[in-house]
């Protein structure tokens, strides 16, 4: 095994583009688990923690450019207003060591499906900044970036740069289920974002199938719904059956599996009563009552 | 040991006398504890070590066809490799009762993750690639992995040729122990009942999760033995096993306490020690083996998880009428404890009640399953989980209340239990239940506390933000259990303590040597605490555990406090008398108190029990050192006989009762448990401060296994799903409730100062009382633990 | 590889690491600091936390070679960490040297009072150089096995660093990463409320 250096970001491209095999390593929160437990020997490790640049963000007019390496818990902290719903799946993160080292850039890399990151990014609508040293910057729609079981979009050559998310218009929100109540890893999660400039809805899945997946036609079925009914405007609450609809829909979204962490019935059924509470929440913070979590 | 740069250290810990028994006195290791320097066992260090590493079946079972080690032999910085063929001597063998664990597999596998081949190589990644190259080929056989499949006509014997014990009266070579109960007439008693309520409850796997992973250290001695320095619960009883597997006398085999990261019951089988040693012996240099969290998921034995039918029956008072049951116990591949285990689940079995007819049957299976057998609360637990579902039935068909009727069928001083032998100290059952009862419930909606919006970290979920208050509803739920303390069934059970005393700088100091495994439950404050009464001595200095001393039996069976206590207040008691003799000797004919009065040792003293001080203990010992060693044994028990389990088997009980306070996400499926209230008689608190952080910790465990513990066993292949602190989930501290603790100090005549064995009385009813409450605010019957989501939403 | 970091204010150099070692076996195999404890390894029971540039982290999670050039606090260099940040308002770098003997033989005066009261009393390790939290955990009884303690205990200064009258379900939030087996974390929760009332100023660099 070889560990890389890199000083800078150009350097880190240059090494990456001579050896794809290399693993970038930031956080360490996964690939050190791999190491650690011998399920995996890299040829070369691209450590990532030198390029200052990873570990910054800018708020820009409307979209937040945050660094791969941002760690959690600088999001938690700094970016609650511009995007609540990543800060809250932010909190739910492992344990506060973890969130202190790890970032957005390592559950991308990863795509593992239960990473608590994607239902955020995804409902977010977010672009993942990827770059080579031969083809220079992508960006790369959050949509098209999952393409299934621990599989993600990227070239061999390429690195995750940052991720550019619109800042938010309206309320968001983030729940996840676990065994625990703390440092657990997301039996299934569900994130919500309203974006009242458009009128639109976008979701977020997690742990729920092959790869996180939006609820797309719970989105359109609530989108509908919030503007024949005039809800945008009137700040009405939501009819109970509309709520019940899009929860179903959710439900229907999922394509999960058995594993020992939770049966594919409950995924579904979960990620249904989450689809319904989160809605209920930002709906209601939308309407101008503020419930949302005291912790949040 | 010549050379190590890092080993085991006396504790010294001075102090006022009066921080003898009954005093909070601190840890005497606490600050090397909270410093980094305490040296546990996988923190052993020697400048030439190897490390090694154990080669696990990825299979349950299977013949092994070949073993191929020449590649791994070859590589460079690989010292040893060993398989089977490579043992010393004709012992392969070991086991706690039954020596049916080979040391490394011969010819067949049983469980997944069995040691299959060893090697000791100059880095721990040097000793994991070399094992990697290891071949070995399987073939593999039918997996046992339940009662049904151990017993089919056609079962394949997971161990052939059985000559144990046991095997003459089991009624099936897959059965390790069968225990019957007969008292009474069940059949003629039920006829009375007017209710009847029955049940199948099931109990999942647990395991000890301590957090210092199996480790240690074997050093190669000039003699050809090997100092050996591991964490363990019972060191005489490693070396028992450890010996004649290596072809020793047990005299070249030197044992050395390290410091011990928890134990819980999984160090009561042997991990590393014999496969360190063999490759120390074999490499001529010190060898290290340190298993990670995967690995100590297959390095030691788990809670024996269980199937139980019980059945109970009323009158309309509220009487028990009866009770018929039938515990089946999977002991996985190796018996390990498992006869014990099946011992305490028949005998304990009715619980804390009176029962008089009564018709129970315990079993432990062999199975492909991995291995179980001790784990604090032993067989006493499931029957615990069970019989207590079983109670809150029975009151709710009767339209009673659960307390109350448990109050009106409680035992009490005098009761004779379904062995036959009569509960003859303190069983305060109904005054145990009457205090949880008794204390204040915790407010309603505690996330709203802070008064803006909801806290999530009060809620079920917790941190997750699963709900700001929706769908959750509060449940309250009682249970009390039955403990045995010490070992039982006629075991020989002793301990040894070695005490001297002499005057050290002008001072008369006590050293304490005992082979007792500290493994965290603070008996070398509690020995430095006796020393200090019965001695008089400001100074105590406990001495490390090892085997230069006689055996103190295991850190288990909620027993050391009671036995190598004993065994340190006795020796004390033996160290006085001659330390008297010595006054008398050298001050007699000064003072005629010195042949009448009673005389104590107090405050570095001589004195009369009148108060008056006849002599300096510096002066008394000046020039001369009192060192004794002597056994401690407890009164003698019986085996229980096999047919009818009659038999004065137990030599002590413990009580705990617990209230549950819940609140559950009914929607999803998540608990967070607000509190649970515990009162415990505990005879005599030696240390309040140690007494409450015992109890505190073993109702944590048990909340464990009610809502998220469970080693999940795949039943087509027998594999272990979930090795990992990632899929097996042990309670965090948001997890964890507030655990208020009520102490009865009610002697038990028998036993060292009154004391009563606490450790693990308080891990029995802490389940059940949660999955009470569970039941309480669901209305679900929920007859499996550990609960999870899907059970309480129907997915 | 060669490692060069700095822990405990002193410069320290490792050399023949190999690539795939975690910043947690350098400094417990290499360094002569086992004072973290490898307890999982993957994250998940927070045993093994340190300060890496004054940040708590998993150390069994950090790369050895991911260190080059950073500073490391370890429970061994808590007390001295402590002392000077009450001191001097935060450690300075490079002058936190840590005497890893001194605390070998504590001589307690054990004391039969209760919790509440032992806030006020500050005689206990009183030959020793513990820092406030360190202190609080053996008053308190928090330590049993003791497995868990350096990685709650290098949590728990951090928590106090931060907010020196945390509540309880802070403190509950700050630790919920650290694992422990023996406790139930009640007298663990004890100890950071100690440690908080006693606060840094009154205790530190007095021994107690």
């Amino acid at each position: 095994m070889d560990f890389l250096r890199p000083a800078s970001w150009e350097e880190a491209l240059a090494a990456k583009a001579e050896l794809p095999t290399a693993v970038p390593i930031a956080g360490g929160t996964d690939v050190m688990v791999e190491i650690n437990f011998d399920h995996r020997r890299p040829e070369y490790l691209l450590d990532l923690n030198r390029i200052a640049d990873l570990s910054e963000w800018e708020v820009g007019e409307k979209t937040v450019r945050l660094g791969a390496s941002v760690p959690y818990t600088r999001i938690m902290e700094n970016l609650r207003a511009e995007l609540p719903g990543l800060a809250l799946a932010s909190h739910t993160v492992a344990s506060p060591q973890i969130r202190n080292r790890g970032g957005v850039g390592g559950n991308l890399g990863c795509a593992s499906p239960a990473g608590d990151a994607h239902p955020a990014l995804l409902a977010s609508g977010c672009e993942v900044e990827v770059e080579s040293a031969a083809r220079g910057v992508r960006m790369i729609p959050i949509d098209e970036f999952y393409l299934g079981v621990k599989r993600n979009a990227l070239e061999p050559d390429e690195l995750i740069r940052s991720v550019h998310l619109p800042k938010a218009d309206g309320p968001q929100q983030f729940s996840k289920v676990g065994t625990r109540n703390a440092m657990v890893i997301a039996v299934c999660a569900f994130g919500i974002a309203l974006h009242p400039e458009t009128r639109t809805v976008r979701t977020g899945i997690g742990s729920a199938a092959p790869t996180p997946v939006r609820a797309k036609e719970a989105e359109v079925f609530l989108a509908a719904a919030l503007e024949e009914g005039g809800f945008w405007d009137s700040g009405a609450p939501i009819p109970p059956s509309v709520a019940k609809q899009f929860a179903q829909l959710a439900s229907g979204a999922c394509n999960p599996i058995d594993d020992v962490r939770g049966s594919a019935k409950y995924r579904r059924h979960a990620v249904g009563i989450m689809a319904r509470r989160t809605l209920g929440w930002t709906w209601e913070s939308y309407r101008g009552n503020e419930r949302s979590a005291q912790c949040a | 040991m010549a050379g190590a740069t890092r080993t085991p250290t006396n504790l010294t810990q001075g102090g006022k006398t009066d921080a003898g028994i009954g005093a909070s006195t601190l840890r005497p290791d606490g600050t090397l504890k909270v410093t980094g320097e305490f040296a546990y066992s996988s923190d052993m260090w020697h400048e030439d070590m190897l490390w090694g590493f154990t080669l696990r079946s990825t299979v349950a079972h299977a013949e092994i066809v070949s073993i191929d080690t020449s590649e791994a032999l070859a590589q460079s910085g690989v010292y040893a490799v060993l398989t089977y063929d490579d043992l010393p001597t004709d012992v392969k063998n070991y086991g706690l009762e039954i020596q049916d664990t080979p040391v490394l597999a011969h010819g067949k596998v049983r469980h997944h993750g069995e040691p299959v081949a060893l090697v000791a190589a100059d880095h721990p990644e040097t000793a994991r690639r070399a094992a990697a190259k290891i071949k070995i080929e399987y073939k593999e056989l039918p997996v046992i992995t339940d009662e049904a499949s151990a017993l089919a006509e056609d079962a394949i014997l997971v161990h052939e040729g059985r000559d144990d014990h046991h095997s003459g009266h089991v009624p099936h070579p897959n059965i390790v122990h069968r225990q019957p109960i007969i008292r009474g007439n069940a059949d003629e008693a039920a006829k009375k009942a007017d209710v009847i309520v029955s049940g199948e409850y099931v109990f999942g796997m647990q395991d000890q999760a301590f957090l210092g992973p199996e480790s240690g250290l074997a050093v190669p001695g000039e003699d050809g033995g090997v100092d050996l320095y591991v964490a363990t619960q019972w060191l005489h009883s490693d070396l028992k096993q450890i010996a004649p597997v290596l072809g020793l006398p047990e005299e070249k085999v030197r044992m050395t306490l390290s410091g011990v990261g928890g134990a819980f019951g999984g160090r009561e089988d042997i991990s590393m020690q014999i496969h360190a040693s063999l490759l120390a012996l074999r490499t001529g240099k010190p060898v290290k083996i340190v298993y990670n969290r995967f690995e100590s998921f297959f390095g030691h034995v788990h809670r024996h998880p269980a199937k139980l039918w019980y059945e109970h029956g009323a009158t309309k008072d509220g009487k028990l009428t009866h009770l018929k049951c039938r515990i089946v116990l999977d002991g996985g591949a190796y018996a390990s404890a498992s006869p014990a285990v099946v011992g305490n689940a028949s005998s304990l079995s009715v619980g804390p009640y009176v029962v008089d007819d009564v018709e129970i049957e315990a079993i432990a299976l062999y199975s492909n399953n991995p291995p179980c057998g001790a784990m604090r609360g032993f067989g006493a637990v499931q029957a615990c989980f069970a019989y207590e579902a079983q109670m809150d039935k029975l009151a709710k068909k009767l339209g009673m209340d659960p307390v109350e009727f448990r109050q009106l069928n409680a035992m009490e001083q005098g009761t004779i239990m379904p062995t036959g032998q009569p509960v003859d100290s303190p069983a305060p059952v109904a005054e145990l239940l009457r205090r949880i009862k008794a204390m204040p419930l915790p407010p309603e909606q505690q996330w709203l506390a802070a008064g803006e919006g909801a806290d999530v970290r009060a809620l079920p979920g917790g941190l997750s933000n699963t709900t700001h208050g929706e769908g959750v509803v509060r449940g309250i739920g009682y249970a009390v259990g039955i403990k045995n303390v010490g070992f039982s069934e006629g075991f020989d059970d002793y301990s040894t303590a070695r005490v001297r005393m002499e005057v050290v700088g002008g001072e008369a100091v006590a050293t304490v040597h005992t082979a007792m495994a500290e493994v965290g439950q603070g008996g070398v404050t509690v020995h430095a605490q006796i020393a200090r009464t019965e001695l008089g001595v400001e100074q105590v200095t406990i001495h490390p555990a090892d085997t230069q001393v006689g055996s103190a039996g295991s850190t288990s069976a909620s027993r050391q406090t009671y036995m190598t206590g004993g065994a340190v207040k006795n020796t004390c008691e033996n160290v006085r008398e001659k330390v008297l003799d010595i006054g008398r000797r050298k001050f007699g004919t000064y003072h005629p108190a010195w042949a009448t009065a009673e005389l104590l040792l107090e405050g570095g003293k001589v004195v009369t029990d009148a108060g008056e001080v006849l002599a300096d203990l510096a002066d008394v010992l000046e020039g001369e050192a009192v060192d004794l060693e002597l056994e401690f044994r407890h009164r003698p028990t019986e085996a229980f006989d096999l047919k009818t389990g009659q038999g004065f088997g137990h030599v002590q009980y413990s009580f705990a009762a617990h209230r549950a306070v819940v609140e559950v996400d009914t929607e999803l499926g998540l608990v967070k448990v607000i509190e649970l209230a515990v009162a415990q008689d505990v005879g005599k608190a030696l240390n309040p401060l140690s007494v409450v952080g015992q109890i505190q910790g073993g109702t944590t465990q048990g909340l464990g296994v009610a809502v998220m513990e469970e080693i999940i066993v795949d039943p087509k292949t027998a594999k272990v799903r979930n090795p990992s602190f990632t899929d097996y989930l042990i309670p965090t501290i948001l997890d964890t409730p507030t655990i208020p603790v009520d102490v009865l100090e009610l002697a038990d005549e028998h036993a060292p100062y009154g004391l009563r064995g606490i450790g693990e009385a308080p891990t029995l009813s802490s389940t059940p009382a949660v999955l009470a409450a569970i039941r309480n605010a669901t209305g679900l019957e929920l007859n499996k633990t550990p609960v999870r989501p899907e059970h309480l939403t129907g997915t | 590889m060669r490692v060069t970091f700095t822990v405990n204010g002193r410069k320290q150099e490792a050399d023949d690491v190999w690539e795939g070692e975690s910043l947690l076996y350098v400094l417990r195999e290499r360094m002569g600091l086992p004072g973290s404890k490898n307890a999982c390894e993957q994250g998940e029971c927070g045993s093994c936390t340190v300060r890496l540039d004054g940040v708590p982290v998993c150390s069994c999670l950090v790369a050895a070679g991911q260190v080059e050039g950073r500073e490391v606090v370890t429970v061994e260099g808590l007390a001295d960490f402590a002392k000077q940040r009450a001191e001097k308002g935060g450690c300075a770098s490079g002058a936190c040297g840590t005497s890893l003997q001194d605390a070998q033989q504590w001589q307690s005066k054990p004391s039969d009072s209760e919790l509440r009261s032992r806030a006020a009393d500050s005689q206990t390790g009183e030959n020793t150089d513990l820092s406030p939290i360190q202190q609080a955990f053996i008053d308190a009884g928090a330590v049993q096995c003791g497995f868990c303690t350096p990685g709650l205990l290098v949590a728990a200064d951090e928590l106090l660093e931060r907010n020196d009258s945390p509540s309880d379900a802070d403190i509950r939030e700050a630790l919920s990463g650290n694992l422990c087996r023996c406790t139930g974390y009640e007298k663990i929760l004890d100890a950071v409320r100690l440690a908080a009332a006693r606060g840094e100023n009154r205790t530190a660099g007095q021994g107690a």
